[in-house]
C-alpha cells in the first residue's frame, strides 16, 4: 500500500453507497482465480476508476457489478435495476439507425414509444450526436459510436455507470475529447461511475478516486483520492500535480506486473 | 456530348462533391456517373467467355455429324436450337409459348416449394438454436434430409404424397430446406456475445431476443442460405416433373418428352435453356431482396468499384 490519503474517510450521515463489494472474491470453474478478497464502495457522487495490467480481472469486477457473472465469494450489493453498463466495444445492433440504438434499452424496459423517443431525443443531445439520427453504425466513426453507446445507457438514467474501458480502441485525440464530455456528463447528470482502464492518465483525469489493481488474482494494492475538483479542464493533464499522481500509481503498476 | 467532355463533367462532379463531404467522418458514397468504357470493362468478359462456348458448342455439333442419318444427333447446331426450338415465339403449338406454358406450372412448384423451406427451415433453425440437446437432437436427420437419394424412393414419395402438384412439392423440399437451415443455425449461433450480454442486462424474454437480436443478425446468413435454396429448389421441381407427371405438365416433361427423339432435340435444348434461365431469374431476385434487406447495415452489401 501507498501512504497517499485513503478516499473512503466518509463521514457518518453519508447516504448508502451506491455499490459496495466486500471481500469479494472470484474462482472461475476452470480454476482461474480472477479476484481475491477486493473490498471497496461506489459512493453517490463518486468516479472510482480501477486501473491494472490486463487480465487481472478489471473487467470481472464489472460484470459481477451487473450481474452478467456470478461471484464465488464476497458480497457484492447494487440496484440491479438502475445499472448503466458501457461495454468495452460500441455493441450498437448494425440494422438499427442511431436513435434506434439509443432507444433500446428503454424498448427492452418496456418503456412506451413517445417517452422513449423523447428520452432518447435528449440523451442524443447530450452526447451531441444531433444531426447524426438517421445514421447506421457503419456509417459512424469510433468516437460516434462510442457517443451513442452511451446515449443508449443514459436513455434509462442510472444510478450506477459502469464503464469498461470504453476509449481503449479510440486514438488520442477522440479519447480526450470523450474524457472532457464524460467530465460534463458526470456534473450534469448525477450518476455514480465505476469505469475500468488501461490509461493511468485517463483514470487520475476522469476519477474522484483511483484504485489499483494488482496482476491475477487481482487484489487492491494501492488507492488515490484524486483531489481536483469538479471543474476539470482540458489542461489539467498538463498540472505537475496530475504528473505526480499518474507518477505514484505508475509505481504501483510497476509493482504490480512483478 | 463527346466521350472526353462526360469524362471532364465527372471529374467536376466530384470535384465540387469532396468539400461537403470533408467535415463528415465518414464519406458519403458519391454517385458516380458510369463512362462507356466502365459498361465496356463490365460486359465484356462474360462476352469473351459466352463467345467462346458458342464456338466449342458449333464444333462439337460439327464433329458429331451422324453420316448415315445425314443427322447431328448428339447436339444441334446453335442457331438449330433458335430456329427449331424458340421459333415460331408465338404459335400455340411448337417454339417458344408452349415451353412456357409448361414452365408455369414449374415456376409455380418452385416458388411454393422454396416458400415452404424458407418457413419451415427457418422454424427448426430456431427451435435448434433452443438449445444444445435441441440441435443434437434434430441435425442429423436434417443431413440426412439432404443426403437421401430422392430418385430411388420415387415409389414410396408416390405412395405416399401422390404424383400431382403434393408429391413436387416434396421434392422440392427435401432439396431446398437442408441449406436455409444450417445458414439460418449459423446466423442465430454467430450472434455476437456482447450483444446478448446487453440483452441480457435488461432480462428480456427468450421471444424479445431472438425477435430483436438473433433473427435480425441471422438475415445475412439466412439470406444466403436461401440464396442457395432457390437453385436447389428449382432444380427439384425439374426432376420432379421428370418423374410424378400427374396433374399440371411442367418444363420437366417437356424436355423429357422431347429427348425421345433425336429430331426434338432443338426443343429438348430450348426447354432446358428456358429452364436454366428460370433458376437464374431465381437467384438473381433473391439477390435483389438481399441487397434490399440488408443494404444499410451490413458490410457485404457494399458496392465493389
Amino acid at each position: 500500500m501507498t501512504d497517499t490519503a485513503t478516499a473512503s474517510d466518509s463521514s457518518r450521515t453519508a447516504p448508502p453507497p451506491r455499490l459496495r463489494f466486500e471481500n469479494l472474491s472470484m474462482v472461475f470453474p476452470d480454476g482461474t482465480h480472477a479476484i481475491d478478497d477486493v473490498s471497496f464502495t461506489v459512493d453517490p457522487g463518486e468516479f472510482v476508476t480501477v486501473v491494472g495490467p490486463s487480465g487481472c480481472g478489471k473487467s470481472t469486477l464489472l460484470r459481477i457489478a451487473s450481474g452478467l457473472t456470478e461471484h464465488t465469494g464476497g458480497v457484492c450489493e447494487v440496484n440491479r435495476d438502475s445499472i448503466g453498463y458501457v461495454f468495452q466495444d460500441a455493441t450498437l445492433l448494425p440494422w438499427r439507425t442511431v436513435q434506434k440504438n439509443v432507444e433500446l434499452n428503454a424498448e427492452l424496459h418496456g418503456i412506451d414509444k413517445n417517452e422513449r423517443k423523447r428520452r432518447a431525443t435528449e440523451a442524443i443531445e447530450l452526447v451531441n450526436l444531433v444531426g447524426h439520427e438517421g445514421k447506421y453504425p457503419k456509417q459512424l466513426s469510433g468516437g460516434m459510436k462510442m457517443r451513442c453507446s452511451l446515449a443508449r445507457s443514459l436513455v434509462l438514467n442510472p444510478e450506477v455507470f459502469l464503464f469498461d474501458e470504453p476509449f481503449g480502441a479510440l486514438d488520442e485525440i477522440s479519447r480526450e475529447r470523450l474524457n472532457d464530455e464524460l467530465i460534463n456528463l458526470f456534473q450534469s447528470e448525477k450518476f455514480a461511475a465505476l469505469f475500468i482502464t488501461h490509461s493511468i492518465a485517463e483514470a487520475v483525469f476522469l476519477s474522484t478516486r483511483v484504485l489499483v489493481m494488482s496482476a491475477r488474482p487481482g487484489r487492491l494494492i494501492g488507492d488515490y483520492a484524486i483531489p481536483f475538483g469538479a471543474e476539470r479542464p482540458h489542461d489539467l493533464r498538463f498540472e505537475p500535480e496530475f504528473a505526480e499522481i499518474c507518477g505514484l500509481i505508475n509505481n504501483d503498476l510497476k509493482d504490480a506486473h512483478s | 456530348m463527346t466521350a472526353l467532355d462526360s469524362e471532364r463533367r465527372e471529374v467536376a462532379l466530384e470535384a465540387q462533391a469532396v468539400p461537403s463531404a470533408a467535415g463528415a467522418v465518414v464519406p458519403v458514397r458519391q454517385p458516380r456517373r458510369k463512362s462507356a468504357g466502365h459498361h465496356l470493362r463490365n460486359i465484356l468478359p462474360p462476352l469473351i467467355t459466352f463467345a467462346v462456348f458458342i464456338a466449342v458448342w458449333y464444333l462439337y455439333s460439327w464433329s458429331r455429324f451422324d453420316v448415315a442419318a445425314q443427322r447431328r444427333n448428339a447436339l444441334p447446331y446453335p442457331h438449330e436450337v433458335i430456329t427449331d426450338g424458340f421459333l415460331p415465339l408465338w404459335d400455340p403449338v411448337s417454339g417458344l409459348r408452349p415451353i412456357l406454358g409448361y414452365m408455369w406450372p414449374t415456376a409455380k412448384v418452385t416458388l411454393i416449394g422454396l416458400t415452404i423451406s424458407v418457413v419451415l427451415g427457418v422454424s427448426i433453425a430456431v427451435v435448434m438454436n433452443l438449445s444444445r440437446g435441441m440441435e443434437r437432437a434434430l441435425f442429423p436427420y436434417a443431413v440426412l434430409l439432404q443426403t437421401v437419394p430422392i430418385l430411388a424412393i420415387t415409389p414410396l414419395l408416390t405412395q405416399l404424397f401422390g404424383d400431382e402438384i403434393g408429391v413436387r412439392l416434396v421434392v422440392v423440399v427435401l432439396i431446398a430446406i437442408f441449406p436455409v437451415i444450417t445458414n439460418t443455425l449459423f446466423g442465430l449461433q454467430s450472434t455476437d456475445r456482447l450483444h446478448h450480454d446487453l440483452f441480457t442486462l435488461s432480462h428480456v424474454s427468450r421471444w424479445t431476443r431472438l425477435r430483436k437480436l438473433e433473427l435480425p443478425s441471422a438475415l445475412p446468413a439466412m439470406m444466403a442460405g436461401i440464396r442457395i435454396a432457390s437453385g436447389g429448389a428449382v432444380i427439384g421441381a425439374i426432376v420432379a416433373d421428370f418423374f410424378f407427371n400427374q396433374g399440371e405438365k411442367g418444363i420437366g416433361y417437356y424436355i423429357r418428352n422431347k429427348q425421345q427423339r433425336a429430331a426434338n432435340r432443338p426443343e429438348m435444348f430450348a426447354g432446358t435453356i428456358t429452364a436454366s434461365m428460370f433458376g437464374v431469374v431465381m437467384f438473381l431476385i433473391v439477390g435483389v431482396i438481399t441487397a434490399r434487406a440488408i443494404r444499410n447495415w451490413h458490410e457485404s452489401a457494399q458496392t465493389r468499384t
